[in-house]
């Protein structure tokens, strides 16, 4: 080594020197070239997935920390600790030491509830993030594996929380235990079999707790990273959507350079979420397994729910009607379980192939970049809300019984109410928002051509009374106009003359979608709207 | 109803073009007017409030390091004393807190910085097309052919079905060792624990029942003799054996011919496991007979067999034949005459 | 003592002395005898004024419903054999007198005062024997504290938490009914209900839940009452519901409201 590069070497000091070391051995260089300074469009619903990101590490580090003393064993324990209500009590040693983490070790309890809450944090996020994806149409084209990926990211959050929470061994989680093997059992031909493979013999056994421990920490998680790496490896080479607006097309992306307002804004979000996770873990109880007591057939307490995310599956089982189940010769047909079982996977199929459904029906091959008001797109966002509405209907019937005790009616008639408005609601849902949205896109349709109402009256010479109304600048009209309008397709015979079933439900579900429109008012409408105002003054 | 159109800039290779399929392509479309111009921040134009924002962050961060300081003083300051739930509570909250408002403040500051000292004129970065450029396809698709040409995988037929035959074959022995995971259920769900003379016993201790205990309006948790003093498998015989004792005015029982003597002077006997998915079904309301699962509200009528009035459930609770032994003490007659518990595909073949 | 040694006995200063003991002893004695047959008798007197008030009371509040003779009616019940217990838990919880007729008597604001109802009682028990109002050995301060907590928890979920929930925070029953919220209920007023099993509740007599089943019972009430969460603010103890729609409104809602001022051009 030269004199002149060793003088140069202890003239930049640590930090140079060791950005050197890196360089030599991994190629740090090219890395900060190529991301450094990277842009990503700033809007606070881009955070939505980085709120599920983030809660996703606080539940890697909390729950590392509840491995130290967490033992997934069914074995009967005697319990000798501190809380006063179980001494004496037999339990599984799973459940033991759970009291444990909770009344012996300082930290415990915090540290399991900010687990816990970061585990339903993670999966709303998740979903409202998913809301947010769907309603600005950033599935489409190139995002539609991505939209796939996330998809998987959701159902593996409602698999880890689920098999987390059974892990305790307490009355509530080990009723939501019992339901599952019921379940499993209805399935035919397969179903008691697999209930027993499943719990190791006859339920409860002692088998379950520790499978789905491996499950919950070990297979779990690795999924959960392998998907949230492959999801972000994905916004990475696509770069992050934008909204419509002034400077953002399809072509580019706008927003700030990842070094330094990035690192800074999107580091001190996860400080933000893991402070408020923090916070609520300090301050409010979640999950008191100690006031439930130990799993026992037996006993059961009023108001069994599972956590939110596994709610609606448990409504689809409460909303089923009576009397679902058939014997077809010695065997018995357990409608009242495959039924909700079969919605529920539905649901779940159409969610996550929906991308392909609207791509087919456009034939909109380019790639999107920018991101739809939700209002520009009627239909879509009219089947998300209807899409909402059955998921939230099947939610709210998994507390039946708590709407009953809260609002003083009959559990009976809430029950009923829900079976009607699970069919009802979600068509009505999508009547009333389809038709807002195309209010609201003929509201500013309206204010793109004759401008802003001002609320200044001015008297015209010929005696008429007018609104003046404000043109809007360039840069407004442009957020108002500058959207895709589609249109539907006739079915055309194809090259040998035959009209193809295929093209006639695309034609169908094309006129579905787009048949009602109000196309974005071009350059000459909006001009001859401005000299029709001008004519008036 | 398709149009062409160039949907992507010019890059340096010539894009692809794509269909826009049902899209409207509106010549006379309003243009895009470029990038608004950049508001300047009251820290870009003011070096007093410039400096007050810069104070605001070192605050912030200054405080995060008392915050997270006072956590690690509460954790030893408020131990847990046993018996002393507040001690409790006040270690999980204060360290909370501490920890809590330590990270926040973290955050707030850099956020802070990040929105008020770094530049926040927003910038465009080119978007490329996704798909590799004309030239980058080409050079993928010979590499391609070149790895087929020089494997012959396309060519030697025989060679590429039988890898696959053996990549089908190779993961089977990995996935057939979990059939270990659980035994074959045989007859376990046709059984439990009760049999002819069997007493019928308090939940959870065991202590054996008489029948001039069972007043009318009460209702006993029940589980057979025996059970409480079970060494292995006890939540397992537990969940096929619990039972409801109920006694009612047999006035108002309505029996059918074969189950007529399967009750004693009004008190029955049902299984308490919902036939549902397998939960206690173990609300009983005095006045009206009902029988309600809260797991999810099947309601079962007690004087006319169980059988369900609302809910999901399909069958009736099975229901065990009881009678009195020579001390007046209540006795299981038989085993159930049905699996109790959730149904299953095979559960009306008789082994 | 012969007639000299007599006189003389009389004339000594003890005889005073004893006199007045004598006159003390017996005064007072037999004051307190008189009084004591007295108070027997007042006693007697009181039950008896206090049935005869109850009945009084009855006539005018609870007959209209429940038939002059407490025979029952298609309003109310018949009363006969329900003993002091039922009055003492209906009235004292102000569940009766009884208002709208619904799928089930609510709590309402207590009507009558502590005597009014020990009066009442009194005149339900007359009528027949029924359960009567349990002693302070059960559910006294000292008895729960000496109650089992572990027991108690074990029975409470056995036979009571799927109606009122494992820590008592309540629950649905069908058509409208429901089993209340038993935080802030007195203890004697939860042993009453146990023993009566009143309206959709079941009967849990002695054989069923012995008196010091009932008592460790209560004890496990009482400590849960005591012993609010460690873990703090418990949102009602309705479990994973209430903590989903927390995480909803308030956790993601203040999130979302932190992103919006994160994302937004600083001034």
């Amino acid at each position: 080594m030269s004199n002149a590069t060793a003088t140069a070497k202890k003239k930049g000091g640590f930090l140079a020197g060791t950005a050197n070391y890196l360089d030599e051995r991994v190629g740090v260089a090219g890395i900060l070239k190529e991301f450094g300074r990277k842009v990503f469009p700033d809007h606070w619903s881009f955070m939505l997935g980085e709120v599920a990101l983030y809660s996703f590490l606080v539940l890697l580090l909390s729950g590392t920390f509840l491995t130290f003393w967490f033992q997934p064993s069914m074995v009967p324990v005697i319990y000798e600790g501190s809380y006063a209500p179980l001494k004496g009590a037999e339990m599984s040693i799973a459940y033991a030491s759970t009291l444990d983490i909770s009344f012996e070790i300082r930290g415990g309890l915090l540290f399991r509830q900010v687990h816990h809450w970061s585990a339903l944090l993670f999966v709303a996020a998740a979903g409202l993030h998913m809301l947010r994806v769907f309603f600005t149409g950033a599935f489409r084209k190139p995002r539609e594996i991505n939209w796939v990926v996330g998809f998987v990211l959701f159902v593996l959050g409602m698999a880890g929380g689920f098999t987390g929470y059974s892990l305790p061994d307490d009355l509530l989680s080990g009723n939501g235990l019992r339901i599952i093997d019921g379940m499993i059992k209805g399935i035919p031909y397969i179903g008691a079999y697999t209930s027993s493979l499943l719990f190791g013999g006859e339920f409860p056994g002692e088998a379950i707790v520790a499978r789905l421990y491996s499950l919950h920490i070990m297979i779990v998680p690795a999924l959960i990273l392998v998907f949230v790496a492959v999801h972000l490896f994905m916004v990475v080479i696509h770069k992050h959507t934008h909204y419509a607006g002034p400077g953002k097309r399809d072509d580019n992306v706008v927003g700030y350079p990842l070094m330094p307002v990035y690192v800074a804004k999107a580091g001190g979000f996860f400080f933000i979420v893991f402070g408020v996770i923090m916070l609520i873990a300090a301050t409010f109880t979640i999950n008191p397994i100690w006031a439930y007591g130990a799993y026992d057939p037996s006993p059961v307490s009023a108001g069994t729910q599972p956590d939110w995310y596994i709610g609606w599956l448990d409504g689809a089982l409460r909303l089923a009607p009576t009397h679902l189940e058939f014997m077809i010769g010695d065997f018995t047909l357990s409608m009242n379980i495959l039924i909700p079982l079969v919605v529920g996977v539905l649901f779940l199929v159409v969610v996550a192939l929906y991308p392909f459904i609207e791509a087919w029906v456009t034939g909109d091959k380019r790639e999107h970049h920018v991101l739809d008001r939700p209002r520009n797109t009627p239909v879509r966002t009219g089947i998300g809300a209807a899409g909402v509405t059955f998921y939230a209907v099947l939610w709210a019937g998994a507390s039946t019984d708590l709407i009953a005790t809260h609002f003083q009616v009959s559990l009976n008639h809430v029950l009923t109410s829900m079976q009607i408005l699970l069919i009802v609601g979600p068509i009505a849902a999508y009547m009333i928002t389809k038709r807002a949205c195309l209010s609201l896109m003929r509201k500013d349709r309206e204010i793109a051509l004759h401008g802003r109402e001002t609320g200044r009256v001015v008297r015209l010479p010929h005696g008429e009374y007018i609104e003046v109304h404000e043109p809007m600048d360039e840069y407004e009209l442009y957020k108002l106009v500058g959207y895709k309008a589609y249109q539907p397709m006739l079915a055309r015979p194809n090259a040998k003359g035959v009209i193809t079933l295929r093209s006639r439900i695309r034609a169908v579900l094309s006129r579905f979608y787009f048949e009602d429109r109000v196309v974005p008012p071009t350059k000459g409408e909006i001009e001859a709207a401005h000299d029709h105002g001008k004519e008036l003054h | 109803m398709s149009d062409k159109s160039k949907s992507l800039a010019k890059a340096e290779d010539a894009e692809h073009d794509y269909s826009a399929g049902l899209a409207v392509i509106a010549p006379d479309a309003v243009k895009d007017p470029g990038m608004e111009p950049h508001r300047v921040r009251m820290t870009d134009k003011s070096e007093a409030h410039e400096k007050r924002a810069a104070r605001q962050v070192a605050a912030l961060f200054l405080f995060s390091i008392v915050s997270s300081a006072f956590a690690l003083y509460a954790y030893f300051a408020f131990p847990i004393v046993e018996g002393s739930n507040a001690s409790l509570r006040d270690n999980t909250l204060l360290l909370g807190l501490g920890a809590a408002l330590g990270m926040l403040a973290i955050g707030i500051g850099a956020v802070h910085w990040a929105k008020t000292l770094m530049p926040d004129a927003e910038v465009s970065e080119a978007r490329h097309q996704t798909r590799g450029s004309e030239e980058t396809r080409a050079r993928a698709i010979e590499i391609i052919d070149l790895a087929n040409k020089e494997s012959g995988f396309s060519r030697r037929k025989l060679i590429r079905r039988s890898l696959y035959g053996a990549l089908a074959f190779f993961p089977l022995p990995g996935l057939i060792v979990f059939a270990d995971l659980g035994p074959n259920p045989g007859d376990s769900l046709r059984h439990t624990m009760w049999k002819k003379g069997t007493r019928l016993t308090r939940d959870p201790d065991g202590k054996p029942i008489k029948a001039s205990d069972v007043t009318i309006g009460s209702v006993f948790h029940v589980i057979p003799e025996g059970l409480a003093e079970l060494e292995h498998h006890k939540l397992e015989e537990k969940a096929k054996a619990a039972v409801l004792l109920v006694r009612v005015d047999p006035s108002i029982l309505k029996e059918s011919a074969e189950r007529k003597d399967w009750s004693y002077d009004g008190i029955v006997a049902y299984s308490k496991i919902c036939t549902h998915v397998g939960c206690p079904v173990a609300l009983y309301e005095q006045q009206t007979h009902h029988l309600l699962c809260p797991c999810h509200q099947s309601t079962f009528d007690l004087t006319d067999a169980c059988k369900v009035l609302f809910g999901p459930a399909s069958r009736p609770l099975p229901q065990l034949p009881i009678a009195v032994d020579a001390e007046g003490y209540l006795v299981a007659q038989d085993d159930f005459n049905e699996p109790v518990g959730p149904s299953f595909w095979e559960r009306s073949v008789n082994e | 003592m012969t007639k000299q040694k007599l006189n003389n006995a009389r004339r000594s200063p003890l005889a005073a002395i004893i006199v007045i003991l004598a006159g003390l002893l017996v005064s007072g004695g037999g004051y307190a005898v008189a009084s004591s047959a007295v108070t027997s008798s007042t006693t007697a007197q009181t039950s008896q004024e206090a049935i005869d008030a109850g009945k009084k009371l009855f006539l005018a509040n609870c007959a209209s419903c429940h038939g002059s003779n407490a025979e029952g009616g298609n309003m109310g019940p018949s009363l006969i054999g329900v003993g002091a217990a039922s009055v003492d838990f209906q009235v004292g919880t102000g569940r009766m007198p009884g208002q709208a007729s619904g799928p089930q008597m609510m709590k309402k604001p207590v009507q009558f005062t502590e005597e009014q109802t020990a009066q009442l009682a009194a005149y339900v028990a007359s009528l027949a024997p029924g359960p009567s109002i349990p002693s302070e050995e059960w559910v006294g301060e000292a008895a729960l504290a000496k109650g089992d907590t572990t027991h108690g928890g074990e029975l409470f979920r056995i036979n009571c938490a799927m109606c009122h929930n494992a820590v008592g925070a309540g629950g649905a029953l069908t058509e409208g009914k429901f089993a209340p919220r038993l935080e802030g209920v007195e203890a004697k007023h939860i042993y009453e209900a146990m023993v009566i099993g009143p309206q959709n509740m079941p009967v849990f007599n002695d054989a069923n839940l012995t008196p010091e089943d009932k008592r460790d019972i209560i004890s496990y009430l009482k400590y849960v009452e005591a012993n609010p969460s460690a873990g703090g603010e418990e949102l009602g103890g309705l479990g994973p519901v209430a903590e989903g729609l927390f995480v909803w409104i308030f956790v993601l809602g203040g999130i979302v409201v932190i992103t919006i001022w994160l994302g937004a051009k600083s001034n």
